[in-house]
């Protein structure tokens, strides 16, 4: 073993590069033309999108009747899908938000592009309970105002939390995104010779000066946000969890719930944002400003989640025999052992096992091997949801009322078409925005910061 | 016309070292109307320009504090005050269930008025037309350099002694700032025909798009309040029945629950003859009798049955029921008027089922005895 001195700051920036090479090599994707492969990628994008989009219109006009849900399980696709995506999104507040406050300074580099991801994956999360409700046109009835029926929304429900958290949530991430964003558009601006993008980026910039009077109520608002974005987001999966956790049903009437679902999406959201960051740093040459030690920190970080999920699965087993609810334990046995024992060992498989490979530096390091494991991770993750959801309600307390849920081919078509939304947007991401912030990891390269003297 | 107008002397430095060094000596040659731009928050730069700490936090404060007021009223104004609602067996003041949604909204005020206050009424932004944009200096400090600016407006400030102070620090690049003639004497015009033309197709758009949302989509499908179902709709015509009818006739012969067909159609003789009183006279039933002849024969042959109408009038009096006729219809007879109604007088027989329209004749009979008694009953 190498031995490492812990006593010195490592720099989070490979190579030292000068300030100006920094801007040069996070602005040039919005300068130059997309290439064929850009092309490609958002063909097939918008080919998945499309899918979706079909789906949806034929889900509108027929009704929902064209989806597997049906009693018992009303809550089939559109619940599995929004529990995910919304998951897929906390990882981009975690490392904005969370490791902002622990003094993180390798997560500078990525910080933007997971707040990105998190704003894209709360987007196509929320077309989920949008459509599940059947007709989304009348989606105003779910917030409180006074209307020709003269009732209000039912502020005791995990329902009507889950519409505020999410709402919030969105809307803060996308502020935080903003107010990150308005220094880097006022570089931009200072830089670019396109008439056309220079008012752009002016209107955008608010006309930021980079002047120190600004900074200091810019960093102080910084920490704000940041302070509250991490009880937000841990709030959002756990009133996510509420959502099952308030019921009465077997399997999801349990206190572990909000702790398990806001491990499981930190989990997944690592998974995904190490997944497109590896294309990204790959694609834009970007591999010493988003360096391998970030990606490794980020490994251990899935591995830290997945131990803790894998420890929710076993506690949900251990509580429901040392609890002594026939009900409960019947709904567990029958998740391992029942009708959907298959999504449930795939489940195992994908999220316990296979983080389990990354204790070896070597797999940690290796970006084929942590891709695929990352990607499992996700499938896992997703099968984790449907798990959830699907066991518990195809097999309650009434055997006569038992049934077995199996998805239509519309399911998977909106399910396809919310990957391709959440890439569409990504890809116009990379295009339009810079895709990692320059005013930050400007801060933290070799010699940004003033010695004051202790040299 | 065309004045320029000096805003700043300002000088650009390379290191983040140097920067500080300049900031702190600045601060102490006692300018206070000065700036320091650097391409990110530099460490101990609020130090060294002796800035107070930022009073961003009261802001956010307030603001969240509102936020969680606003919330709790308008959770129990609704669900407590205006519209009550027992959920779950909780009382309406159920506070655990409210706190959720209080959290969110306080972080949601606070976030959104914290960030707005910063820019509006600390940055004073959106300010696109501050002398310094567009400026080498500004590019500079954009990019990679670190720049100190010396405001014109600063009480100790002279152009020679800030160029030589500016020197003196080491600072680079010196350069003065000026207003452009623009920003000078740039004049909003609202009367412009353009503006007010775009103004006015916004306005078309909007109230157009509006009109057709709320008006005409609305009322398609599948937009359409469930208007439109496939199902069969009583009194329309259907295309999947034969007689083109939706509604169905029952089976030959249906008879509705606890109904009898009535023998006796249109033949009260058959049922003077025919027909006996199945249900005795006793106190109940009697009871029974007067409740109903109250209800349904009293408005027309009053409560004695002496034909003295309640209706003023408005419907031709009844014959008195004490008549020798009537003391002398069988009791089948009287079924017959109730069943089939007479004359004037409709039937009677979907209102009272049958033990009730027996009880009624009894009390009938008991209502004709007590005018008309017999001689035993006087014993
Ligand atoms: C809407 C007013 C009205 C009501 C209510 C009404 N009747 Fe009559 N009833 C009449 C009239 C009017 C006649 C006389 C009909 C005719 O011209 O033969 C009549 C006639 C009769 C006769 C025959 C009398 C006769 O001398 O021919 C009987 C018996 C009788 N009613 C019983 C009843 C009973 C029992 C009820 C309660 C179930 C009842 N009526 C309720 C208006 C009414």
């Amino acid at each position: 073993m190498s031995s490492v001195d812990y006593t010195k700051e490592y720099s989070v920036v490979e190579g030292s590069p000068r300030l100006s090479e920094i801007e040069d090599i996070i602005i040039r994707p919005l300068n130059v033309k997309p290439d064929k492969k850009f092309y490609m990628a958002i063909s097939v994008t918008l080919t998945m999108l499309l899918i979706g989009v079909i789906s949806l219109g034929v889900s509108f006009y027929y009704g929902t009747g064209m989806w597997g849900n049906n009693n018992p399980v009303g809550w089939g696709f559109p619940i599995v899908n929004f529990v995910f995506w919304v998951g897929i999104g906390h990882a981009g507040t975690l490392i904005s938000a969370i490791l902002f406050l622990f003094r993180q300074k390798w997560r500078n580099g990525i910080a933007r592009f997971a707040e990105g991801m998190t704003i894209f994956a709360v987007m196509t999360a929320g077309i989920f309970p949008l459509i599940h409700v059947g007709r989304p046109w009348l989606a105003g009835y779910l917030f409180p105002y006074p209307n020709q029926h003269s009732l209000w929304v039912n502020f005791t429900s995990p329902l009507l939390w889950d519409v505020f958290a999410v709402s919030t949530y969105f809307t803060v991430s996308f502020i935080f995104w903003y107010v990150g964003l308005i220094p880097d558009f006022a570089t931009m601006r200072d830089k670019t010779t396109n008439a056309l993008k220079k008012v752009i980026y002016s209107v955008f910039s608010l006309g930021w000066r980079h002047s120190n009077r600004h900074w200091q109520n810019y960093e102080m608002v910084y920490l704000i946000l940041a302070g509250f974005a991490t009880p937000l987001v841990l709030s959002v999966h756990t009133i996510v969890s509420f959502d099952f956790a308030v019921s009465v049903l077997p399997g999801w009437h349990t206190t572990i719930f909000p702790p398990y679902f806001v491990a499981g999406a930190v989990f997944s959201g690592f998974a995904m944002v190490q997944n497109v960051l590896i294309f990204i740093r790959k694609i834009f040459d970007m591999e010493h400003i988003i360096t391998l030690d970030t990606l490794e920190k980020m490994n251990k970080i899935m591995m830290l989640t997945g131990m803790l999920v894998g420890y929710a699965y076993a506690m949900e087993f251990f509580i429901a025999w040392y609890g002594g609810v026939e009900a409960e334990q019947f709904a567990f046995v029958n998740r391992a052992f029942g009708p959907y024992a298959w999504a449930y060992w795939i489940m195992v498989s994908c999220n316990v096992l296979s983080p389990q490979l990354f204790w070896f530096k070597k797999v940690r390091r290796t970006i084929p091997a942590m891709f695929a494991i990352a990607v499992f991770i996700n499938v896992g993750m997703w099968f984790e949801r449907f798990v959830i959801t699907v066991t518990s309600l195809s097999r309650d307390f009434l055997p006569s009322s038992w049934g077995y849920y199996s998805p239509t081919l519309v399911d998977f078509g909106i399910l396809i078409g919310s990957f391709g939304m959440f890439f569409t947007l990504l890809l116009l991401f990379t295009k339009t925005l810079p895709v990692v912030s320059i005013a930050e990891v400007k801060a933290v390269v070799d010699g940004a910061q003033p010695t004051h003297g202790d040299h | 016309m065309s004045e320029r107008i000096l805003y700043s002397y300002t000088g650009l430095f390379d290191t983040p070292d140097e920067i500080i060094g300049a900031a702190s000596k600045t601060a102490e040659a006692g300018y206070t109307k000065f700036d320091v731009n650097t391409p990110y928050p530099v460490h101990g730069m609020d130090d060294a320009m002796k800035l107070p700490p930022s009073k961003l936090g009261y802001a956010s404060l307030v603001f969240g504090l509102s936020g969680t007021i606003a919330a709790i009223l308008l959770i129990v104004i609704t669900t407590v005050v205006d519209y009550p609602n027992i959920i779950g067996g909780k009382p309406f003041f159920s506070l655990p269930a409210f706190i959720p949604i209080m959290f969110e909204i306080t972080v949601l005020s606070a976030s959104i008025a914290t960030v707005v206050t910063m820019i509006i009424v600390f940055f004073k932004f959106p300010n696109n037309a501050h002398p310094m944009h567009d400026t080498d200096y500004m590019k500079a400090v954009s990019s990679s350099r670190y720049g100190v600016s010396i405001q014109a407006d600063d009480k100790i400030f002279s152009e020679d002694q800030v160029k030589d102070f500016l020197n003196s620090i080491g600072a680079k690049d010196i350069s003065p700032i000026y207003y452009d003639d623009e920003e000078i004497n740039f004049k909003h015009n609202v009367l412009d025909l353009k503006f007010i033309g775009g103004l006015f197709l916004l306005a078309i758009i909007v109230s157009g798009t509006t009109y057709f949302a709320l008006n005409k989509l609305m009322y398609m499908t599948p937009f359409n309040w469930m208007m439109e179902q496939d199902k069969a709709i009583v009194q329309s015509t259907s295309n999947f029945f034969e007689d083109g009818t939706n509604m169905r006739v029952p089976v030959e012969a249906t008879i509705a629950r606890n109904t009898k067909p009535y023998k006796f159609k249109n033949d009260p003789e058959g049922a003077a003859k025919f027909l006996v009183n199945p249900v005795p006279g006793n106190e109940k039933n009697l009871e029974l009798g007067k409740k109903k002849f109250n209800i349904y024969c009293s408005p027309c042959h009053d409560n004695y049955g002496k034909g003295e109408s309640r209706l003023r009038g408005q419907f031709p009096n009844p014959p008195s029921l004490h008549s020798q006729k009537l003391r002398d219809w069988s009791d089948g007879r009287i079924y017959h008027v109730i069943m089939e109604g007479q004359n004037v007088m409709p039937s009677y027989s979907s209102q009272i089922n049958e033990t009730e329209r027996w009880a009624i004749i009894n009390y009938v009979r008991a209502l004709q005895r007590s005018l008309n008694a017999k001689e035993s009953d006087l014993q």
